[in-house]
């Protein structure tokens, strides 16, 4: 059997609405195989895994607290990838953004007041766009591949990190733990709604966020710059689009986006660094990039469904005892799906048995 | 042996799975096909090459099923881009995602047992040679195959029939499948060939580097391996120059790293990273010369119109 697809003549309306519904569809039928297959009833699996996590209001703190950083990201990674400039280095933007903006209260931690925290979140924003910068430079300045360049950075990123916590930056007073002070009152991140649970300003950005850049791209020339160029490098030089600015606004968009996850979630849900401040937040917005569609509304409601992966593989963990490995088997399959489902938008899919060969074929 | 003969031992032990994966990457992207899954595809090889070996007691069991998962998991990746024909970056990065995660997953068990070790050659006689013994007669099996991978792939792609048809189609998919070759199909197998390079390099990883199995062991190579294939403009003896060098980096940053001299071992440890932009970057800064190599189908979806 063999898959044959023929070209749409335009973009089916019906499948750009329902591809990702379809996707998360089969990528809860292959999870329910993956548990059954480890040994656990799927059901259950899938209740806690979908279910049991927005049962209580403090989970759904917890839901904001991971889908923060997810949407932040993705929404910047949307603009990148809409004008194909691949950056799959967030979680190194994430993490200099986040170390930028942390310079203020742990190099001095008496410099309090009200200001400290809007001058983090900028400091945050600037680290990240700043790191997000070098490949695009690399890219614009020497033709040099994004892709691997961005990547190179988050170890990079990450080594970094762990040498300033570890170091310089470590807590005189920690008993040589490795994690550096922790933040004083004013660079806290302030909760939304103390009295029901922890979720905290973060979020409150990442909707804000999603919402400008949807503005900025489906209603500004700038977005039909981003659009244009993305999609037709000629047609934008026609047009008196500049492909190498487009480069930098994408990557310190996207680069600033991440750092500002990045520092909203050390001043938020941690409270100070540590060697790790990231369980993978950079890549797993990549998956709700795409899951959304590219798309920063829709950005909104992928970014929830991944955080309540993760969510839900704790509940998991807890109750039926599946490895936390399991999270991102399921979130590197929902980006699978989802990228074949995306296939139905531009072609209709045949399957050609063995027997039917097109006279074209056989040489 | 002295400590020349043992660094270069090293270095040759370091640079044997960044050569592999790039080498099997090379003929993938001569196809047309850019995989960004290699990372995902070497890690699954390395895991599922250590929990073979360990089930089975026999480290050749594990490099053959390391080749054979790299292979088929290759397949998903190859199914989505040339039947599906999604995007071959995303799609290529999702691999990567998925085997970091499966691996995670398969390997749980196994985290911190001790490993089987693939023996290193040893001829009597040769293998105690002064100075060469070691380095060209007592290295280990894979090193072997990497150097055999090395000249047949070059003899494949520049001297026979079936090599030149996969350039052709990687330099113009479209002009190949009017000709009658079967495009789709040779990029299957080259995507294959792909991921059973990579599952090769995996399991060099798990059963000769480090005998051991820990999650995320690939620690980019996977991507390493990647910018190698750029690095070397799409050309295999190149490759294997471009994997010593990295091999020689590593093995030099570990070195200075056990001296001492005060210097961060964090910052050490990113220097083989740094390498590989510093090197991408002189490269790509030479237009004429990347234009002349890339092939120029690189990264493009086909779909054959009949």
């Amino acid at each position: 059997m063999r898959v044959e697809l023929i070209k749409r003549p335009q973009q089916s309306a019906l499948f750009s609405a329902v591809s990702p519904f379809i996707a998360l569809a089969l990528t809860l039928v292959a999870g329910a195989i993956m548990f059954s297959l480890l040994g656990k009833s799927p059901l259950d699996a899938l209740y806690y895994y979908f279910i049991d996590p927005l049962r209580e209001v403090w989970s759904l703190h917890e839901l904001a607290i991971k889908a923060a950083p997810l949407i932040l990201i993705a929404v910047g990674l949307a603009v990148c990838y809409l004008s194909n400039n691949w950056n799959i280095g967030a979680e190194g933007q994430f993490i200099i953004g986040a170390m930028a903006g942390s310079i203020l209260p742990i190099i001095f931690p008496d410099f309090q007041g009200w200001y400290v925290l809007p001058l983090m979140l900028l400091m945050g924003i600037a680290g990240g766009a700043a790191y997000g910068a070098i490949p695009a430079l690399l890219k614009v300045r020497f033709n040099t591949n994004e892709i691997l360049t961005s990547l190179m950075l988050v170890y990079v990123a990450q080594l970094f990190l762990d040498w300033m916590v570890r170091g310089p930056w470590r807590n005189p007073e920690g008993n040589n733990f490795p994690e550096t002070r922790r933040f004083h009152v004013d660079a806290i991140l302030p909760e939304i709604l103390p009295s029901s649970g922890r979720a905290n300003l973060g979020f409150v950005f990442a909707i804000l966020a999603a919402i400008v850049v949807w503005f900025l791209v489906t209603r500004t020339l700038k977005g039909f710059e981003v659009r244009v160029l993305g999609s037709s490098p000629r047609a934008g030089r026609f047009a008196g689009f500049s492909a190498k600015k487009m480069v930098f606004f994408a990557f310190m968009l996207s680069g600033g986006l991440a750092g500002l996850a990045g520092i909203s979630e050390v001043s938020g849900a941690i409270g100070q660094l540590r060697p790790v401040i990231s369980p993978g937040y950079g890549f797993a917005a990549i998956i709700v990039a795409f899951l959304g569609r590219l798309n920063p509304l829709g950005i909104i409601a992928s970014g929830l469904i991944l955080a309540l992966t993760y969510l839900g593989g704790e509940a998991a963990q807890i109750s039926l005892g599946l490895s936390d490995k399991v999270v991102r088997v399921f979130q590197g399959m929902l980006l699978f799906f989802v990228l074949g489902c995306d296939t139905l938008i531009h072609y209709r899919v045949r399957l050609v048995g063995f027997g039917a060969k097109p006279a074209v074929e056989g040489a | 042996m002295g400590i020349a003969e043992s660094i270069l031992l090293t270095i040759a032990t370091a640079a044997t799975p960044l050569l592999i994966a790039a080498l099997g990457e090379l003929v993938v992207e001569r196809s047309g096909v850019l995989n960004l899954g290699v990372e995902g595809m070497m890690v699954m090889g390395a895991v599922c090459g250590f929990v073979a070996a360990a089930l089975t007691g026999s480290p050749w069991l594990g490099v053959l099923a390391a080749i054979v998962v790299g292979a088929l998991f290759s397949l998903l990746f190859g199914f989505l881009t040339l039947s599906v024909a999604t995007n071959q970056v995303a799609t290529g990065l999702s691999l990567t995602l998925l085997g970091l995660g499966l691996s995670g997953m398969i390997g749980e068990g196994f985290v911190g047992q001790a490993g089987q070790k693939l023996p290193s050659l040893y001829i009597p006689g040769l293998s105690d040679l002064p100075l060469v013994g070691r380095l060209v007669f007592g290295q280990d099996p894979i090193f072997y195959m990497s150097i055999a991978l090395t000249v047949g792939i070059m003899w494949f792609l520049f001297r026979t029939r079936a090599g030149l048809t996969l350039r052709s189609i990687g330099d113009n998919h479209a002009s190949a499948h009017a000709l009658g070759i079967p495009v789709i199909a040779y990029r299957y197998l080259a995507v294959m060939f792909g991921g059973a390079c990579a599952g090769l390099a995996g399991a060099h990883l798990s059963l000769v580097y480090t005998p051991q199995w820990v999650e995320n062991m690939t620690a980019g190579r996977g991507w390493i391996a990647l910018a190698l294939v750029v690095f070397a403009s799409w050309r295999p003896l190149r490759v294997l120059a471009g994997a010593y060098l990295f091999g020689a980096v590593t093995i030099g940053q570990i070195h200075v790293q056990a001296l001492g001299y005060g210097i961060p071992s964090q910052l050490l440890s990113s220097l083989p990273y740094l390498a590989t932009i510093v090197v991408l970057v002189l490269i790509s800064r030479n237009r004429r010369l990347t234009m002349m190599n890339t092939p120029a189908s690189l990264g493009r979806a086909f779909v054959p119109d009949r």
